[in-house]
Formats: structure tokens, C-alpha cells, sequence
């Protein structure tokens, strides 16, 4: 063999030598077995602390209140909600305390009124429902419930209350028009109040031959839009008909 | 001279055969000890990714913007509490009568929203946010060190150790979902709590969540909550054209998110 292609031949092998050994050592250990990456890092992600011990753990301890809790309107609200994280609480249960919120202002995290929050949802006007009073004063948190019932509509449908309050509709009250069971006030998601559900209901009034008031308008109720009932076109809290 | 020749040659050929692939052996010995050692650690724990493959459901229609969700995420994972970090937020949607749609989010929703004007509200409502995890992610396509990447469980997840901060991923994400971490100067994301889920328990913001407006669970299995979820509603997922296969699924979810 000629001697330059035997040292070109030394020179490659000291370097592809010199690779392997730069790449074992730089390439970390456990790169590419599960794919193209460091296989350990799973491992280091999976073995993060724990801050939220989750509500079953709660439970295992707190018996009392995880069984009012569950017949309650919260019982699909884990405690860790209102009393933060409990992970070391739950580790060490007599040197950590998790928070009891007490103050007027947690509650309305959830349920101060905001209209892009789903209808049905409970919610109150922080400013004018009782202020200053801390909730817990009339609301038991584990297990709420309204401390009376409702006496208004607009007890819980203010958005609703203010506009017919303004609207030509404002002297018609709301259960002339909604039949509602008692039973709405207590359970309001499970049995809900009625709409009118045929155009004779309006046309009670505002038919060319009702026998109301003269200043009432009046509509030809067999042609005016006959496939729809009314409220699917007006809104009958704030009729824009004068 | 023929003869002593040719054996030389003959030596020269076996010492080759012999001493070449040694360092090689040695070096694949070497590691197989150290696989051997890796394995036995990580057999301890009952868990086995590739018995899962997660996926999150979100009904914005159950949504209260409350921000328990973000401020769980952020006590869960030490996520830093300027109000620009977020591993999950939530939007509040507006759509105005003239068509108009404005989505706000401050400090991701934490301290909840300031009350809207109503007079000029089509509709509004909340939906809340975090990384898609999806299955063909962009964000792993263009890590240039592998150090993100995706698990048998269907979790994308960053390797801080290894990551090296160059941000392509942050750009990449159509979702807006990473963030470059001020301290560490590596990319972070939402991990779906890994941690919790190789322990059996939910993501925290799942778990603090009051309305169930978050569903998690394991896309393959059918007694999984979300599998229930993916059956009785209408889903979507965030921009569908661009192929990323999310595993965040909307159910009933308005046109105008985006």
C-alpha cells in the first residue's frame, strides 16, 4: 500500500475515533432510546412536586364536610377551589393550614354578575346585595342555599328586571306571562318557568279585535308573520313598538 | 519473501478484524450498563405511558370565568406570576351588534373581568385556554435539539435541562401557548400536569375547575369521562387547517374563536 494512502488511512481512523468517543461522551445517556429526545427528562417532569392534593384526600380526613359537601350545590366544587393548594397541609396536617376565605370577596370570584357568564348561572351584584356583610353570615359554603326564597324575579334576573322595569311592558308582572312553580325558586335549573308558546297568547291584547286599552298596538294577527310565535321577532321585555 | 508476505498481510487483516470494533464494544457495553441501571429505576412506579393517550375536553358553554384554573395552574407549576406567563387563561369573548368581536384577557383571567357594556353585546362568553398537545405538533417539528418533544401518552413536554432557548418553538406554536421563562431562559408550556397524571390524579386546573367546563381524560379508553364528553356533543378544535391534530377538544364552540 503507498504510504500517503496509509497515513490519510491513520488520520481518518484518529478522527472517526475522536467522534465516537466526543459523541458518547456529550450525547447525553438516555437520548434516542424512547425517540429524539432525553428519555430521563420524562422521568425529571414526572417527578415534580405535588401543590393540589386533589378532594379525595380531603375526604379521607374531613369526613364531616366531604358528605355535607356532596349533598350540597357544591359538591362538584373541590375544596382545593376555595382553600388553595392542600398538598402540605395533607403531608404535614398539623404544622400547615390551608386558608379559610371568610372575606366578602372571594365569593363573587364566581358568582358577581357578568353577562358573558352562562344563563342560570347564580350571580349577584356584589355593590347592592347585602354589602359589607361577609357571605358566609348567610350562606353555608360547604352545602348553599338561598337563605330564603326569592321574592322577586329580580332577585336573580336583574338584567332582565332593569330593562322591563323601563320598557311599555313594565306594568305586566312577570308570571302573567311565564307560569312558574314554586318549586323554580328552590331548584331553578330543574324546573323552569313557561314562555307563551302560541301567537293567541299576545294576540290577547294586541289583536285588531282584544278588547284592551285603545293605546295598545294592534297587529292583524293571521298574517303578521304567522310562522313564528311573537317573542322569536320582539322582545317582550322591551318591545319596540309604541 | 511470497510467503512471508502474505502472512503479514494475513496478521495485519485479523489484528484489523480484531481491534477495530473493540472501542465500539466497549462503548455499547458501557451503555448497555447504564441502560440496565436506567431501567430498574424506572420500572418502580405502576405507571405505563403506553397504556394512555390524553387528551383535554373544554364546553366554554359551562365556563364562569372565574380563573380558578389559571391561578391553579400557577401555584401547581411554580409558573411565574407576572401577568404575561400563562400555561392556561382564559378569554372573554365579546361579539357587538356591529359585528365587531373583542377578546380580552387580562392577567389571563386570574382576578377576574371587568363588567361589559351591555347594550352594544350580541352574545359573550368565555373560553379558556392551554396548549393543544397536539399529536403532529409544529412546536416539536422545529426544535433544532430534540429537547421537546412527545411522550407514548400523547403529553408534549419540554426538557429544560436541555432546551437552549432559541425560541423557534414559542414562534412555531399557532396557539400562543409557550412562553420563554425569565429566570431558566427556557421555553415552558402546560405539561397537562404530568406529574399529577403518572400519580393518578387530574391536572390541577381540571381539578379546581367548579362548573366541570374542563374534562380530562384518555382518548382510547371508553369508559373515560372524555370519551363520554366526545360522544354527546359537537366538537371542534382550534384552527383545524393547520393539520396539528390538537387534542384539546371545544365542545359547541362559536365561530368567532380563533
Amino acid at each position: 500500500m503507498p504510504q500517503q494512502v496509509t497515513r490519510l488511512a491513520v488520520v481518518f481512523g484518529i478522527l472517526i475515533l475522536a467522534l465516537v468517543l466526543a459523541r458518547s461522551q456529550l450525547v447525553p445517556k438516555t437520548f434516542g432510546q424512547a425517540g429524539h429526545y432525553r428519555a430521563a427528562a420524562v422521568t425529571e417532569i414526572a417527578a415534580a412536586k405535588i401543590h393540589y392534593a386533589g378532594h379525595e384526600a380531603c375526604a379521607a380526613c374531613h369526613e364531616d364536610i366531604a358528605k355535607t359537601r356532596s349533598a350540597g350545590r357544591h359538591r362538584n366544587v373541590a375544596c382545593e377551589v376555595c382553600h388553595g393548594p392542600a398538598a402540605d397541609h395533607v403531608a404535614a396536617p398539623t404544622d400547615v393550614h390551608p386558608s379559610a376565605p371568610k372575606q366578602r370577596g372571594r365569593c363573587p370570584q364566581c358568582h358577581g354578575y357578568d353577562s358573558a357568564r352562562p344563563t342560570g348561572f347564580p350571580q349577584i351584584d356584589p355593590v347592592t346585595h347585602n354589602p359589607v356583610r361577609p357571605c358566609i353570615s348567610c350562606h353555608q359554603p360547604h352545602a348553599p342555599e338561598t337563605p330564603r326564597e326569592p321574592e322577586a324575579c329580580g332577585a336573580c334576573h336583574g338584567s332582565i328586571a332593569r330593562t322591563h322595569a323601563v320598557s311599555a311592558h313594565a306594568l305586566i308582572g312577570c308570571t302573567r306571562c311565564h307560569e312558574t312553580d314554586r318549586r323554580h325558586k328552590t331548584t331553578p335549573l330543574l324546573i323552569r318557568p313557561s314562555k307563551p308558546a302560541s301567537r293567541a297568547f299576545c294576540a290577547g291584547c294586541h289583536a285588531r279585535d282584544a278588547g284592551s286599552p285603545k293605546e295598545i298596538p294592534r297587529v292583524d294577527v293571521t298574517t303578521h308573520g304567522e310562522r313564528y310565535v311573537c317573542w322569536q321577532c320582539h322582545y317582550p321585555h322591551f318591545p319596540e313598538a309604541k | 519473501m511470497k510467503d512471508a508476505d502474505s502472512d503479514s498481510i494475513e496478521d495485519r487483516r485479523t489484528f484489523l478484524q480484531k481491534a477495530l470494533p473493540a472501542p465500539v464494544a466497549l462503548l455499547s457495553l458501557l451503555q448497555g450498563q447504564d441502560r440496565k441501571a436506567e431501567s430498574k429505576e424506572e420500572s418502580e412506579p405502576a405507571y405505563n405511558p403506553a397504556e394512555h393517550y390524553y387528551g383535554m375536553g373544554i364546553d366554554p358553554g359551562l365556563c364562569i370565568g372565574c380563573g380558578r384554573c389559571a391561578e391553579a395552574c400557577k401555584a401547581e407549576n411554580d409558573v411565574p406570576r407576572e401577568p404575561f406567563y400563562f400555561r392556561t387563561w382564559i378569554e372573554r369573548y365579546v361579539v357587538q351588534t356591529s359585528g365587531e368581536t373583542v377578546v380580552t384577557s387580562p392577567d389571563g383571567g386570574i382576578a377576574g373581568f371587568s363588567p361589559v357594556a351591555e347594550a352594544d353585546v350580541l352574545r359573550t362568553f368565555f373560553v379558556p385556554k392551554l396548549c393543544n398537545h397536539c399529536a403532529n405538533a409544529p412546536c416539536v417539528q422545529v426544535c433544532p435539539v430534540g429537547a421537546t418533544f412527545i411522550t407514548p401518552d400523547g403529553v408534549v413536554l419540554v426538557d429544560k435541562d436541555y432546551c437552549i432557548g432559541c425560541r423557534y418553538c414559542i414562534q412555531a406554536c399557532p396557539y400562543g401557548a409557550r412562553f420563554l421563562h425569565p429566570v431558566t431562559l427556557t421555553a415552558e408550556k402546560c405539561t397537562f400536569c404530568y406529574h399529577r397524571l403518572v400519580k393518578g390524579l387530574v391536572p390541577a386546573c381540571v381539578e379546581v375547575c367548579p362548573t366541570q367546563a374542563r374534562i380530562f381524560g384518555d382518548l382510547r379508553q371508553r369508559r373515560s369521562p372524555l370519551h363520554r364528553f366526545m360522544r354527546f356533543n359537537k366538537i371542534q378544535v382550534l384552527k383545524p387547517h393547520l393539520n396539528a391534530e390538537p387534542k384539546v377538544f371545544y365542545a359547541n364552540l362559536d365561530g368567532e374563536v380563533k
